[in-house]
């Protein structure tokens, strides 16, 4: 009875507590608090670019709360766990299937056919279909982000190329002249490091494997395709044209800089780096091009990264959110997003309003940007693409051949996938 | 009637107080010990179970989304780690660790030790003071420091080794040289705290053994063999089990060095059941390991007790 009474007490504290809160809230002419997770280098960008929507939204308040990406996926995951979740974030597009099966985001569909502002079509195709689940839409592209070739124009030119390798031959080649240039300095043509995923992962796309097979319940890395690429991978660490062990360039800066080596496969943040970083006579030394291909078309895939804007399920606010998503997709604000960011904005138009296909290093993305394919959706990705990377080192160190690391390989991420097969069977 | 009263107020004290002389009641130390068991029940015992538990599903990323996700599979994690090559890899690299790591972090703290408790050594509180200080200092900071000394191709250690002729060595990119790296790494940082319980361990030897030692003829090695060893036999057990456990648990520094590379060559037993649970949440799996460390460690401290006895007893 005791115990009865008490919590009748507590309940009507609590109403009459809530009540003076909500009434709090009244008195400022109902203002809406949307919360808003930001990950790395864009938490610092973005604060610059909330005024402006406030200004034209006064009853909608943003909170953003910054996560560094190292402890985005853990934090995330917890989020999720404990129902705290925020009302919009952003979210790296290969983090996407394994949201989305858990759940948490959100189906966009309905809300990109009734927007004046989100139109798919202005979208750079690869990247719109990595949001893409099931035929329903979880995330708008924020910025896109793919894989391009960097290197040194002077030591290309020495080696006896005018222009940048169009086929994987031509790569080979050319790989092999600036070996020979170096002499007995240690010097190497490419740096193909093996604590980066992203290099075994695009020679095979190019080569046309789709990495997983059955839709996505196995590992298909013993097939014809991929084995070809991870030899052609494996071939620069056995001939000594990329370094071996990741500990050699502790600064690529430094080493593009001294020649140690001469090409490297990255992203547009690095083109930022690039020219903040290398010295003076240097900035007219280096250049980008998009990716040599297996054969003759040029140029070979890369993949489709970038990260998107979700909503999240649990949200009570998603009409807010929604409103600063399509803030976001303007193409005015995402040319601000870029200037502020370096981030290369997703959307054509926004590449039509501004100078940044006249950039000389930016270009090369926007070439290859109609080149590029998703990586498989499932949620265990990410895992997969460890095992690619320790299978890709073990081979570079020669602890195992080609062949045999294939195998290994498909082995485990058999056994990766193994739930997800039992739940698919289950769903049928 | 008094002695019949007497006698009930006794068997109720017999029941209520200790039997000692001290008069105390015999709930009183439970009482004191209540707050801790309870903090101990909650944040330890019921971990410790629920992990247990957990240990014989597969408990998911698909799990945290659905529970119907989750299915109770036996022994079936600890049957897949016996097919895991990453897990013994990562069980060999722990063995090489505490089996070469340890034995030298106890002889370097030892030495240390006897040096500083010499009588000829003068300032010994500086020298306790520098050799303690790796202890203090944070890993993570450590490691920054140490990863520069390491580099291949600007680190300190490779300068020093070129001025006496020897080939550069990748010391964290190589995977032979990587575990021997950690492990200088590690017996430097944690040599100190040893050293300091071995200053208190010799310090507790009387000095007549040694004058009557000498007395009688008696060598420094004969000295050292027959009284500070023995005398040092509890303390010697003591920071053998100490090292031992803490040595299985090699975490941090793999963590912050190589993150288990190259080629997972140093890849520990802790790391690889933090990847699997936080970065992979493959929470049931993950627990299986740390029973199967649990279960190494306390083996590990039952075999050390069973030698170091007989070796003090006999």
């Amino acid at each position: 009875m005791e115990a009865v009474k008490l919590r009748l007490v507590s309940t009507g504290l609590l109403f009459s507590l809530m009540l003076i809160l909500n009434g709090g809230c009244a008195k400022d002419g109902d203002v809406t608090t949307v919360r808003f997770w930001v990950m790395g280098a864009e938490g610092e960008v973005v604060e610059q670019l909330i005024p402006i929507f406030e200004e034209e939204y006064p009853h909608i308040r943003v909170r953003i709360q910054k996560i560094p990406w190292t402890a985005a996926h853990e934090k995330l995951l917890t989020a999720y766990a404990s129902n705290s979740t925020p009302d919009i974030c952003q979210l790296g597009n290969t983090w996407i299937p394994e949201f989305e099966m858990l759940n948490a985001l959100e189906a966009l569909d309905s809300r990109v056919d009734e927007s004046t502002i989100i139109d798919a079509d202005d979208f750079f195709e690869g990247v719109w279909q990595t949001n893409i689940i099931d035929d329903r839409l979880y995330g708008i592209p924020w910025y896109v982000d793919t894989r391009v070739l960097f290197y040194r124009k002077d030591i290309f030119e020495k080696a006896g190329f005018s222009k940048p390798p169009e086929t994987w031959q031509e790569l080979y080649e050319l790989s092999q002249n600036i070996k020979s240039l170096a002499g007995d300095t240690e010097r190497y043509a490419i740096l193909l490091p093996t604590n980066e995923w992203t290099p075994p992962v695009i020679f095979g796309l190019q080569a046309g494997s789709n990495l997983l097979r059955d839709s996505g319940t196995f590992g298909d890395f013993s097939s014809e395709e991929f084995r070809e690429a991870f030899g052609y991978y494996a071939q620069y660490f056995y001939e000594g044209l990329a370094p071996v062990g990741v500990t050699q360039v502790t600064n690529i800066y430094q080493g593009i800089t001294e020649g140690f080596f001469t090409m490297y496969i990255t992203g547009p943040w690095n083109v930022g780096e690039f020219r903040r970083r290398l010295p003076g006579h240097m900035q007219d030394k280096w250049a980008t091009a998009p990716l040599p291909g297996p054969d003759e078309n040029y140029p070979g895939v890369s993949i489709a990264g970038g990260a998107s804007l979700v909503v999240f399920n649990e949200s009570d606010k998603k009409d807010e959110a929604w409103k600063l998503i399509e803030f976001f997709s303007r193409p005015e604000i995402q040319l601000k997003f870029n200037q502020l960011s370096g981030n290369l904005p997703p959307r054509l138009s926004t590449w039509e309003i501004s100078d940044l296909k006249d950039d000389p290093h930016i270009r090369a993305f926007y070439q290859q940007l109609d080149h590029v394919v998703p990586l498989p959706q499932v949620p265990e990705w990410e895992q997969i693409a460890m095992k690619i990377q320790q299978y890709a080192e073990i081979v570079s160190m020669r602890r195992m051949t080609v062949a045999e690391a294939l195998a290994a390989l498909d082995d485990e991420v058999d056994r990766i996938l193994d739930k997800r097969r039992w739940i698919l069977s289950r769903s049928d | 009637m008094i002695d019949r009263m007497i006698s009930f107020i006794k068997k109720i004290r017999a029941k209520f107080t200790s039997t000692s002389s001290t008069g105390y009641s015999k709930r009183a130390p439970y009482l004191f010990l209540t707050p801790a068991l309870f903090m101990i029940t909650v944040f330890f015992f019921f971990p410790v179970v629920a992990a247990l538990f957990m240990s014989f599903t597969d408990f998911d990323i698909y799990g945290l989304s659905d529970i119907g996700f989750v299915r109770f599979i036996g022994l079936s994690n600890y049957a897949d780690l016996l097919n895991d090559p990453l897990f013994w890899t990562a069980l060999k690299n722990t063995f090489y660790f505490v089996l070469v790591g340890g034995p030298l972090s106890i002889a370097v703290s030892l030495g240390a030790a006897l040096l500083i408790n010499s009588r000829l050594v003068r300032f010994k509180s500086f020298f306790r003071l520098m050799y303690f200080v790796p202890v203090v200092a944070t890993l993570v900071s450590v490691a920054v420091v140490w990863r520069y000394i390491y580099h291949p191709r600007f680190g300190l250690l490779n300068f020093a080794l070129d001025k006496i002729g020897i080939e550069p060595i990748d010391w964290l990119g190589d995977p032979v040289w990587a575990m021997p790296a950690i492990i200088l790494l590690a017996v430097w940082k944690n040599f100190g705290f040893n050293m300091i319980i071995f200053i208190a361990g010799l310090q507790n030897i009387p000095e007549e053994l040694y004058e009557a030692a000498r007395i009688d003829g008696a060598n420094a090695v004969s000295q050292f063999k027959s009284i500070t060893l023995p005398m040092l036999a509890p303390t010697m057990l003591f920071v053998g089990i100490i090292t031992m456990i803490g040595y299985f648990q090699l975490f941090a520094e793999p963590y912050v060095m190589t993150q288990g590379g190259p080629v997972n060559s140093t890849l520990s037993i802790v790391l690889y059941m933090y990847q699997e649970g936080f970065r992979w949440w493959n929470m049931g799996y993950s627990a299986s390991l740390a029973f199967v460390l649990f279960l190494i460690i306390f083996i590990g401290t039952l075999i050390q007790l069973r030698v170091q006895k007989r070796g003090y007893e006999g």
